[in-house]
């Protein structure tokens, strides 16, 4: 079952997001990105609904970029993360309503402060200093609670999100096998090899 | 599984001498797993009237942006703040608008209003998910916690009591209230209300 995870500490935004495309019970694919740069400095990892994923995950890229092409500057990760709740919490009361959650990692060139926004498909959204979705969350929150620290450098970070994955690779029947893993900090994204 | 306990969270508001308190938990949850325990329901709407809504997170943040717009076109047709009382119609038709198809909030609201002799007079009000407004003169509730709020509301509250006992008052219920909800609780917030200054407390709770 599908599974992400993000973390902040210092200066940066990790993300996590398993590589599988499921169908049923058959795994169509075992190396889907499913984390999208929405600019220099943004991330988001989705998940939900196959299908509605991908659509609502371009959407939101696309309206990001047009914001950065027409104003020649990209919109800040909080201002990103209201456009997006809005996006969903419109869709829900629509006829036909995405099915998305969204972790929204970003580092904000002005403040120099990173930031993590936890958004599900019915639009709520909360800043949190770590964040899951799908089955995972059950065991990687409780990690999270007792090991993350908001003042790790990227080392301590990856450590901290290696024990998540392998902690619910150890006790969830329906685990994943591979994730991808980005980082956002001031340098922008990259992707990370665990 | 009822929709409005979905993410869990309580608010209070209650009437003092000259002066109102309304307050809320953090926590925000899906059903039994907190997500995030930072999560204020109480939000400012002028200098002397505040907002809280309990009930689905989603609605809670779109009405907040949809108030901020409302009362924003008010001020600038009217050229002056919104009264407490016209404040609490417009939430009531607001969400009378979604009759067949209601936002899932209850909401909750504090402020002071002007006298013609220049004082100002406290005003608190509370109404369902449809509109329904119930103004009251001691104190109004909502959310997971409601029930346990008006227990221990009916016996701390007195009339006329002043800022800083109000404040007493109001986190002990809050706090006491909410340790027996499991979905509500992490902390609190508290915005006591007075003619010239609101002052602004967060406190520490059961972390359980």
């Amino acid at each position: 079952m599908e599974c992400s995870f993000a973390l902040t500490g210092k200066g940066y935004v990790l993300i996590a997001a398993d590589t599988t495309a499921a169908r049923s019970i058959v795994k169509m694919k075992a190396d889907e990105d499913k984390i999208k740069s929405l600019g220099p400095h943004l991330l988001m990892a989705y998940s939900g609904e196959p299908g509605d994923t991908v659509q609502f995950a371009e959407y939101v890229e696309r309206n990001i970029r047009l914001y950065q092409i027409r104003n020649l500057y990209p919109l800040r990760p909080a201002s990103a993360a209201s456009w997006v709740r809005r996006a969903l919490a419109d869709s829900l009361r629509s006829r036909s309503p995405y099915s998305v959650n969204l972790l929204l990692g970003g580092y904000d060139t002005a403040t120099h402060a990173p930031s993590l926004y936890w958004i599900d498909y019915l639009g709520t959204q909360a800043e949190v200093p770590f964040a899951c979705h799908g089955y995972g969350s059950y065991f990687a929150l409780s990690l999270l609670d007792r090991y993350h620290d908001p003042e790790a450098s990227l080392e301590e970070g990856l450590a901290t999100l290696r024990r998540c994955i392998d902690e619910v690779a150890k006790r969830l029947v329906v685990a994943p096998g591979k994730y991808k893993v980005k980082v956002v900090d001031k340098d922008g994204v990259r992707e990370i090899e665990l | 599984m009822s929709i409005m306990e979905y993410n869990g969270g309580s608010v209070i508001a209650m009437v003092g001498k000259g002066c109102v308190a309304i307050g809320s938990d953090l926590r925000l949850g899906n059903q039994a797993l907190t997500v995030a325990t930072n999560f204020e329901k109480v939000f400012p709407v002028t200098d002397r009237i505040y907002l809280g809504m309990s009930g689905l997170a989603t609605d809670v943040a779109t009405l907040r942006e949809q108030f901020r717009f409302r009362v924003n076109m008010y001020q600038i047709k009217e050229e002056r703040d919104i009264e407490p009382e016209a404040f609490a119609h417009l939430v009531s038709s607001t969400l009378y608008e979604r009759r067949f198809g209601p936002y899932f909030i209850e909401p909750v609201i504090g402020g002071l209003w002007k006298t013609q002799g220049g004082e100002y007079k406290p005003y608190i009000a509370a109404a369902d998910l449809i509109g329904c407004l119930n103004f009251a003169k001691d104190f109004v509730v909502a959310g997971t916690a409601s029930e346990k709020l008006f227990g221990v509301a009916e016996g701390l509250w007195e009339p006329d009591l002043e800022p800083e006992d109000l404040f007493e008052t109001i986190s002990q219920t809050l706090m006491n209230g909410v340790d027996r909800d499991a979905y509500s609780g992490w902390g609190a917030i508290i915005h006591i209300v007075t003619p010239d200054k609101v002052v602004t407390r967060t406190l520490k709770g059961r972390m359980d």
